[in-house]
């Protein structure tokens, strides 16, 4: 015998002595857990049942609190299971319960033990069981156990059926067909006057109705009545919980309801109840204002009330109402502030969202300040909380509530400067994003940015070198607005950058790359030949007026004149002089000779590429600055041909570029790319085509790196640009047949383009654009029409094309229980039309029939509004063929094979589904006919 | 629904958790884990409510006892925290004065009487004294059976089988 002796089992460690042994931690836990653990593992084996039990329940001892498998007991917990005596079964079940999950093997072995107890004549043992099956049911025990707990559903044992009841919840979730059985008895059970009972049933009835509500409006009246005779606030409870999920879908239903629940509102004394209430109200009656306004009195009780738990609640209800009824936080504004000063982070956080409930584009600026001092004075945590919803709240849809964008990259600016900001990863996101999307705020940007630079205390923390790496880039690539490039230049190149890691020095090398370029070409190519033009206008009064150019030099006024650039205008206010360009120079030479040994290779190559030109230029800059006024032509051209070439690399504009917009591209197989465009060319011969220079995949980044010399002849107007675009699109109208199949023209092809396609219009007309131009589209601007203060373009892109709207499939599994459970409740409805007239309230009145009656009633009404509708009529007899072999169904479900009928289950709740639709439709005649299309999609 | 129940002791050992709904053991000890550093860290005069992973979870703090169960978004705090309560003055009706000890070593009569209360997640017997007496007299059941196993002479009959 391989188990354990005699004396095994006589001397056997209780489960007492193993708490006892684990606490007084003699030879330490781990050690103690493994020798215990070890004995069990002798123990369980034992053919002596008190010995194996006593083993199981040491065991689910140690894996319930101590966390260790047991999973190697499963069968040994069967058998003990199998032991005639309860104190044995009660531990084997919790043992059950406690361990096993549907992959357990040996789950098949205990159906027939779960029938045995389930038909004992000893409650516990049949309690026992329920209590397991709702654990580890699945599919097989559901269907199996069925009729059991069918048959227990009408105990005379209260203390059974209500157990019964629960369960069934969880056999209607994993057998869906229970439904067919149980339901009936459920929905009876409804009736009972056992409020243990009552309690049990509306409790499935309300998980149930969080699932698929629909299904269950038919039960409204019976609901109704337990809503109003309930004394228990247990019961009123989930009662409520069920009418909030109703009454959305029903507004008869709830003209009905809001009068007892506000009833409730005003005399119940338990809070739970009243925040249940309330809750209801605000969730879903939110239309009646009487209803809302009693509510939010309610909340505010509950605001200014000692408990932190009720003030959590009210503001978690308040934030509820916010999204329709924008007043009551107003109302309760004060609370709300103070809260955000509360002891507990939650409350604050609750307050905090509700804060940005209220933010809309005409108080953004002052909550903001609110906000930010409140972070200034906050932990950390919260600090950081506070900032992030700030950073999320303003960008929220591409910015929508910032009309004062320069406001806002200040802002930005200032967040990144309090002591606990963590969130700079966000605002370097927003603070590049803002600069390219809004060309207006750009001299604000390099003017955050430069402050951001030239502090050098913030180089010491790392939090914000994130939002350093920005503010170097946007003071790089929009170095023409600031007013002091040589500033920008020191604050870019000081020794305390050596802090930074080294891909943020990169972009500062890169960056301080940029600014060189700009002022030697400010210096020499351009001259004095800057006219502050319209650009200037966005900035402060009286910078204009400083701008002073010692222009020494006249070395290519001509072709300063030339280059027409868009955006190149300047304010300095600090001159460029050559004095300052040769120091400039040396100071590159200075700080960054020692970084040609760097170990990171993108700060070795870039600083390469800046002393690269710093040697090309410096000898030259020399040259000029002894030679005075009388260089020579031709040297002075050459330097300032690089120059300029460097320049026109540098200031091609930046533009965001969508996430799609490569997958536009997309080629057909066996396109040759080359071919059909000079086609295109020919086509387009007489329009003036684009240039072929304007096809350009130049993305942002290649240009980042100074890499690509892209073609100056980019920089068109953005008017022209459009111009030209439509001038193509409809060319391309005419010419469809020679154009490129785009990756959009499915969109052309396609009748029903995507509602939700805000960019549609724009995309149609940029069709041919896309062609040639990817980022074309990102030129077109859009701007908000009515803003008090015009509010800058922002450049929106079409990522909103990838949101559609996915069409919501519900679980399958969930489907059918619905579906189920719709068969059984409008499977009844025999009752003969003409009762159909009478309304809700009557309903209420007559339960039994009312019940039948309320589903009877849309049905009816469809009846009448789509009987001239051919195609619904159609339908009709399709839902009546559906009825016949509901009716049918059962007598055949024992012969059929049992896939066969899951098959069949869901062609009918698809049938429902149908039916539903046409009841719909029934209420809102007019769109009949613009739906009929629809549905058979729908039934696929 | 409930989701799960747990006891907590201050210093952080679990007394007893019940699983309404499927983790594994893994997942069990992550929870475990997260939620105990969330709620043994709160302050005594903060609410009672902790969002975490979506749901929210109600504890109460009973001596030196966190209770906590775990619901969804949409359940009733309050509700829960009645629960709680009532499920400590079951507790206190059975042991007599219950302290953390009681529970300690009797940990699976704490299990029984949850069971009575709570069944599938949801509550089950609002009435303390039929929990009581149902509790009882499935003990009486227990009881009976072992003083038959526990005599020695039944031992000594096994054993010459």
């Amino acid at each position: 015998m391989s188990g354990p002796s005699l004396m095994d089992s006589l001397f056997q460690r209780s489960l007492e002595d193993i708490i006892k042994g684990l606490r007084q931690q003699l030879i330490g836990e781990q050690a103690f857990i493994s020798k215990a653990l070890e004995e069990i593992r002798k123990e369980i084996k034992s053919t002596d049942l008190s010995t194996k039990s006593t083993a199981l329940l040491k065991l689910s001892y140690l894996s319930n609190l101590h966390f260790h498998d047991m999973s190697f007991a499963a069968f040994h917990a069967l058998e003990v299971l199998s032991s005639p005596r309860f104190s044995h079964k009660k531990i084997a079940y919790h043992a059950i319960s406690l361990s096993f999950h549907d992959s357990t093997p040996v789950l098949l072995l205990i159906t027939n033990h779960l029938r045995k107890d389930l038909n004992s004549t000893n409650e516990f043992e049949v309690s026992l069981s329920l209590q397991c099956l709702s654990r580890i049911a699945n599919v097989d025990l559901a269907r199996d156990l069925t009729p059991e707990v069918f048959a227990l559903l009408s105990s005379n044992k209260l203390y059974l059926r209500k157990r019964a009841v629960a369960v069934v919840l969880r056999v209607f979730e994993k057998y869906p067909d229970s439904v067919r059985v149980c339901f009936k008895r459920l929905v009876e059970n409804l009736e009972n006057s056992d409020p243990q009972i009552l309690s049990a049933v509306v409790g499935v009835f309300s998980e149930l109705a969080c699932k698929d509500p629909r299904s269950y409006l038919p039960l409204a009246p019976e609901f109704y009545k337990i809503l109003v005779d309930s004394k228990n606030n247990w019961i009123s409870i989930k009662v409520l919980k069920i009418f909030s999920k109703l009454a959305p879908l029903e507004p008869r239903l709830a003209k009905r309801v809001v009068e007892p629940i506000c009833d409730l509102l005003r005399n119940t004394a338990a809070k739970s109840l009243l925040f249940e209430c309330i809750r209801t109200v605000v969730t879903s009656l939110s239309e009646y204002e009487s209803a809302v306004r009693l509510a939010v009195g309610k909340v505010r009780e509950f605001l200014v009330d000692e408990d932190p738990n009720l003030k959590y609640l009210g503001l978690q209800a308040l934030r509820i109402v916010a999204e329709k009824h924008l007043w009551a936080v107003s109302e309760n504004k004060e609370v709300v502030i103070k809260s955000l000063s509360d002891a507990d982070p939650n409350i604050k956080i609750e307050s905090l969202r509700l804060v940005m409930a209220m933010v809309s584009e005409h108080n953004v600026s002052e909550i903001s300040r609110v906000l930010v001092n409140y972070a200034l004075k906050s932990d950390p945590v919260f600090c950081n909380e506070i900032l992030g919803s700030i950073l999320s709240t303003c960008s929220r849809n591409l910015y929508e509530i910032i009309v004062d964008f320069d406001w806002y990259v200040s802002l930005l600016g200032e967040m990144s400067r309090i002591p606990h900001c963590q969130m700079g990863e966000e605002i370097e996101n927003q603070l590049i994003d803002i600069g390219l999307r809004v060309k207006d705020v750009r001299p604000e940007l390099v003017r955050v940015a430069r402050d951001l630079l030239i502090d050098p205390a913030l180089l010491g923390n790392s939090f914000l070198h994130s939002v350093l790496s920005a503010a170097a880039w946007a003071s790089g690539e929009y170095v023409e607005f600031s007013r002091n490039p040589l500033e920008l230049m020191e604050a870019l190149l000081q020794p305390r950058t050596s802090l930074l890691p080294s891909s943020i020095r990169a972009v500062y090398i890169q960056s301080a790359f940029k600014v060189l370029v700009f002022c030697l070409h400010t210096c020499f190519v351009q001259g004095g030949s800057i006219v502050p033009s319209a650009s200037l206008n966005n900035l402060p009064a009286g910078v204009s007026a400083s701008v002073s150019y010692e222009s020494f030099d006249e070395i290519s006024v001509e072709n300063g004149a030339d280059v027409t650039v868009v955006h190149g205008q300047t304010c300095a206010s600090a001159p460029i002089t050559k004095e300052s360009i040769v120091n400039l120079l040396n100071l590159v030479e200075l700080a960054l000779g020692p970084l040609l040994g760097s170990h990171d290779v993108e700060v070795q190559e870039r600083v390469r590429n800046l002393l690269g030109f710093v040697d090309l230029t410096k000898p030259e800059v020399l040259n000029s600055a002894v030679q005075e006024k009388d260089d020579s032509e031709g040297k002075g051209v050459e330097t300032s041909k690089v120059i300029k070439l460097m320049h026109d690399a540098f200031s091609k504009e930046l533009g965001p570029v969508s996430l799609s917009a490569q997958g536009k591209v997309s080629l057909p197989d066996g396109l040759v790319l080359k071919e059909n465009l000079g086609d295109l060319e020919m086509v387009c011969g007489d329009l003036e085509p684009p240039s072929s220079n304007t096809f350009s995949f130049g993305s942002s980044y290649e240009e980042k790196d100074g890499l690509s010399f892209s073609n100056p002849q980019i920089k068109e107007d953005s008017e022209q640009t459009n111009e030209s675009t439509s001038l193509l699109a409809e060319h391309r109208k005419r010419h469809g047949l020679y154009y490129l199949p785009s990756g959009k023209s499915e969109l052309v092809s396609n009748d029903y383009p995507p509602a939700n396609d805000p960019t549609l219009q724009g995309d149609i007309d940029d069709n041919a654009d896309n062609l040639v131009k990817i980022t074309a589209e990102s030129l077109v601007p859009k701007r908000k029409p009515n803003h008090g203060k015009p509010r800058p373009v922002v450049v929106k892109l079409d990522e909103v094309d990838e949101k559609h709207v996915a069409m919501k499939k519900p679980e399958s599994r969930d489907d059918s229980l619905s579906g189920a459970v719709r068969d059984v409740l409008f499977g009844c409805e025999d009752v003969p039309p003409t009762l159909s007239q009478s309304n809700l309230s009557n309903k209420l009145s007559s339960k039994r029939k009312g019940k039948e009656k309320q589903h009877t009633d849309p049905h009816v009404e469809s009846k009448e509004n789509v009987i001239d509708d051919g195609n619904s009529s159609l339908r009709r007899k399709d839902r009546s063929h559906g009825k016949e072999r509901r009716h049918r169904s059962p007598r055949k479900k024992n012969v059929e094979e049992r896939k066969e009928t899951n098959q069949k289950e869901k062609e009918k709740s698809r049938r429902h589904h149908a039916r539903h639709k046409s009841r719909q439709r029934a209420e809102e005649p007019l769109k009949v006919s613009a739906q009929t299309p629809v549905i058979p999609d729908f039934l696929l | 629904m409930i989701h799960f129940v747990l006891l907590i002791s201050r210093q952080g050992k679990v007394r007893l958790t019940k699983w309404y709904s499927t983790y594994s053991q893994k997942e069990r000890t992550k929870v475990i884990r997260e939620l105990s550093g969330v709620i043994l860290t709160r302050g005594p005069k903060l609410c009672n409510f902790v969002e975490w992973r979506g749901l929210k979870v109600v504890y109460k703090r009973y001596a030196s006892l966190y209770f906590c169960m775990c619901i969804d978004p949409d359940g009733n705090e309050l509700e829960i925290l009645e629960i709680i309560h009532h499920y400590v003055e079951v507790l206190d009706r059975y042991f007599g004065s219950v302290c953390e000890l009681d529970l300690i070593y009797n940990f699976h009569k704490a299990y029984y009487i949850l069971d009575e209360i709570l069944i599938s997640g949801e509550l089950q017997e609002p009435g303390k004294r039929t929990i009581v007496r149902a509790v009882a007299a499935q003990d009486s059941l227990v009881e009976t059976v072992k003083e038959q196993t526990g005599s020695i002479s039944t031992i000594i009959a096994q054993a010459s089988k």
